[in-house]
């Protein structure tokens, strides 16, 4: 955890009032989200209690499996959400926008909007994943037939499982660490997992948290105690009050999730929010497509190629998007400031027209002379960036002790037009505060993997065996 | 003072696997040493000073596990052999008693283990030495005896999908199992009991079983640190003031009194890990630890939020051992001050 969350953390405390640790938003907030609350029974392996869902804060709908041990109940769960959420999900896949690729040399098309699936917390997250699991290979004839909604329900949850790994990707976010994102609490990270605690840290106060401890949990595990007391007689009996009282025990989480959900809404989108929704928007696209040509359900496993070239564009997302936090918003990159990774300072001297002619071509490479007070821990010849020209790089070509500081002599290069002369603006002039930093948004391509079929079977290439139509016997 | 005398006139809570392991979740704290040492019962402890936590186990939990392993025991063990691939073998089991005849079927446990005939042995009773003191060991465990080795079996019911399972049921039954090996090296020698423990679970979404085998070393080295060092708990007992007793006919008040009088070291695990959590976290509130151990670090360490934010102010001067926390956290908060609108 970095000092100044830490530090946020110990004014929340002291103030009884979660304290924010971001001045714009970090993730897209749809228009139109799907908000879902799976409850899960006690003991079994991923088996369903119940659900709350919708897409209106004042329309939840409940899918309840009164046994939840029997088998058929829980395909019986499974076809009922497929045909609340598989709609849903189908349902922006409609206008197409064109995308430039290659340079300009091709085109692609993506659609115009993707779905937003909002759960409460990883647990729902985790809970869905194994969900999709075990209903994505489920065979809709033979000895346990199931609806033909259920194993593509099963793929689309393993698809929206999967991209909830990627760092900076909003297609399936949940609310608490939507919300730890943005604010920090004066109690510990494992107090702020229950939703209704951590709501109440943002909207009323400790005092109040402490309270919503005690309160329904926000699923998929329920308490031991409500098991116990409550729902065991309620199965028991095949009791028709077990609706109104999971109902009731989901409702305060509903609620929660619409809170949650317009609190985060009241935050100004980070100028790089858009550009991640592209790319959740392409990720939506490209499965959209292969449900249409292919439809194979996802492999229980990767290859070893495949986990490999996954786990490398989860890195790149990973820096992509820490990168991108920083330059959209100044609380985030003051953490890069005190760690020495970013410096605030005012330029002193400035010689924008500076030409460089000892090379084959002269080339425009204007040089500024930035001083700072802050803490600096760059070399000579690094590269900086700074979030105002994204665009332009500066090299560093000395760092020299002053009396409050240090002056930083800079060689800039691109970002300023083509010709020899920079345009207006393009340089920093006399007087202007700039923050520098040795962040770089700049692409990084990614190792090359050889391609599945030229790889030996002991990494994961052929045979390959899918058992697409697998059933697990019970 | 003694253990006996700490705990007063309520009998001692009986150990099994699950206590045993819990007591390596956090070392480092005085009270809940001396609480597992004199075997005082923290849920009512707890209860009893007004900060009850909610440590129950679900019906439906149990009872699946229940039946996953009656599934597996049934038919003498047809189901279990088949998965542990164990072949035609005797079974054993010793079964449940009362406290008067412990002392018997420990001795039949010893007699059975003892022989180094291939067999599954249910129910054993085993023995452990606990803060010098020596406990029954309710295990619910098969010990496997072939060639002359034995191997812990573990029957747990949470599922195995795709040869994963949740990290933290699986770190669980580890510690578990290794409190049997533990144990049953006690009785048996060392070497006659194999670090490999075998788990026998559910696989993906059916009540099929399937073993897996863990290697339970680093637990056992853990384990063994943390009995030795209840052990020498003896000492920190009797330093103690004499008016420190977990007598539960005390007044609440008496008993924070007592609590208090030993040193408890809270974090946020504790809220999973311990049974006095609810009231600890109240005794630590104000200080950074409750804020969580990263929390802690970050803020260069110091142990009060009122000091770590005099310190940002600048509101007081900094110990001399304070001064680059204090540098750093004046800088954080300006440059808190300056991005925040
Ligand atoms: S809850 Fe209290 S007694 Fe238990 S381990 Fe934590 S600090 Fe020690």
């Amino acid at each position: 955890m970095s000092t100044l969350v830490a530090l946020a953390r110990a004014e929340a405390y002291a103030a009884g009032r979660a304290q924010p640790i971001a001045t714009v938003r970090h993730l897209h907030v749809h228009d139109r989200p799907f908000v879902l609350i799976p409850l899960a029974m006690a003991g079994e392996a991923n088996a369903p209690l119940a659900a709350m869902l919708g897409t209106a804060h004042d329309d939840p709908h409940l899918l309840v499996v009164e046994q939840p041990r029997n088998r058929d109940e829980r395909f019986a769960f499974a076809a009922e959400l497929a045909a609340r959420l598989v709609p849903y999900l189908e349902s922006f896949a409609g206008e197409t926008e064109a995308v430039a690729v290659d340079r300009g040399r091709d085109v692609r098309h993506r659609f115009v909007d993707a779905p937003q699936v909002w759960l409460p917390n990883t647990g729902g997250v985790d809970f869905l994943r194994l969900f999709g699991r075990s209903t994505r290979f489920r065979s809709v004839d033979g000895d346990y037939p199931v609806h033909p909604a259920v194993p593509l329900l099963g793929r689309w949850l393993t698809f929206l499982a999967g991209t909830s790994e990627v760092p900076g990707s909003s297609l399936l976010p949940n609310a608490v660490q939507a919300l730890t994102l943005h604010w920090a609490t004066g109690q510990s990270g494992a107090e702020d997992a229950h939703l209704g605690s951590l709501l109440a840290w943002i909207e009323s106060g400790a005092a109040a948290a402490r309270l919503a401890e005690r309160g329904p949990v926000a699923g998929p595990a329920t308490d031991p105690d409500f098991d116990n007391h409550v729902l065991a007689p309620l199965i028991a009996n095949g009791d028709p009050a077990l609706r109104t009282t999971l109902h009731e025990l989901l409702l305060p989480t509903w609620d929660g999730m619409w809170r949650a959900l317009a609190l985060l809404r009241a935050l100004p989108a980070g100028d790089r929010v858009g550009s991640r929704w592209d790319g959740d928007r392409d990720a939506y696209s490209a499965y959209v497509q292969h449900l249409a040509e292919d439809g194979a359900p996802q492999p229980r496993r990767d290859g070893a190629v495949a986990a490999a070239a996954r786990l490398q564009r989860l890195e790149n997302a990973a820096a992509r998007y820490a990168v991108q936090r920083a330059f959209d918003d100044p609380l985030v990159m003051a953490e890069y400031r005190l760690a020495g990774a970013a410096f605030g300072g005012v330029v002193t001297l400035a010689n924008p027209d500076r030409v460089d002619d000892t090379g084959k071509r002269p080339v425009l490479r204007p040089r500024i002379m930035v001083a700072t007070t802050e803490t600096v821990r760059v070399e000579p010849g690094a590269s900086l960036t700074s979030p105002a020209r994204p665009a332009q790089k500066a090299k560093v070509i000395s760092v020299t002790a002053t009396a409050t500081g240090h002056d930083v002599l800079l060689e800039l290069s691109g970002g300023m037009g083509r010709k020899l002369v920079a345009e207006p603006g393009s340089v920093s002039a006399v007087g202007e505060s700039l923050l520098l930093t040795t962040l770089s948004e700049a692409y990084r391509p990614g190792a090359a993997f050889p391609d599945p079929s030229e790889t030996p079977w002991t990494h994961g290439g052929p045979p390959v065996v899918v058992e697409s139509v697998h059933a697990d016997h019970e | 003072m003694s253990l006996d005398r700490l705990r007063g006139t309520t009998p001692a809570k009986r150990h099994n696997a699950r206590t045993i392991a819990a007591l390596t979740g956090n070392p480092g704290c005085s009270r809940r040493a001396v609480l597992d040492a004199a075997g005082i019962d923290k849920v009512k402890l707890a209860t009893r000073i007004g900060f009850p936590g909610s440590f129950g186990q679900s019906r439906f939990a149990l009872a699946r596990g229940n039946a996953f392993e009656a599934m597996l025991k049934a038919d003498d063990c047809a189901l279990l052999r088949s998965v542990l691939d164990v072949g035609v073998v005797d079974y054993h089991d010793l079964g449940a008693d009362s406290d008067d005849t412990l002392g018997a079927r420990h001795g039949r446990t010893l007699s059975l283990l003892g022989s180094a005939r291939p067999a599954l042995v249910d129910h054993p009773l085993l023995t452990l030495e606990v803060a010098g003191q020596t406990v029954f060991l309710e295990p619910d465990l098969i010990a496997f005896q072939s060639e002359g080795r034995l191997r812990v079996v573990e029957i747990k019911s949470f599922a195995i999908v795709d040869g994963q399972a949740d990290s933290a049921a699986v770190s669980g039954a580890a510690v578990q199992a290794a409190v049997y090996v533990l144990a049953l090296r006690a009785l048996l020698g060392d070497d006659r009991v194999s670090h490999e423990v075998v788990l026998v679970c559910p696989s993906n979404f059916s009540l099929q079983p399937v073993a897996v085998v863990l290697d339970v070393r680093k637990q056992l080295s853990t384990l063994r640190r943390q009995l030795s060092r209840l052990s020498s708990v003896s000492s920190l007992i009797a330093g103690l003031p004499s008016f420190v007793s977990f007598d539960l006919s005390l007044s609440p008040s008496d008993l924070i009194s007592s609590l208090t009088a030993i040193e408890a070291r809270y974090v946020p695990e504790c809220l999973s890990s311990c049974e006095m959590s609810v009231y600890c976290r109240s005794e630590a509130a104000g200080s950074t630890a409750a804020l969580g151990r990263s929390v802690r670090e970050s803020l260069g360490g110091i142990e009060e939020v009122s000091t770590v934010l005099d310190l940002a102010r600048g509101a007081v001067a900094p110990d001399p051992g304070q001064a680059e926390a204090a540098a750093l956290l004046r800088q954080a908060a300006r440059l808190r001050d300056e991005a925040l609108p």
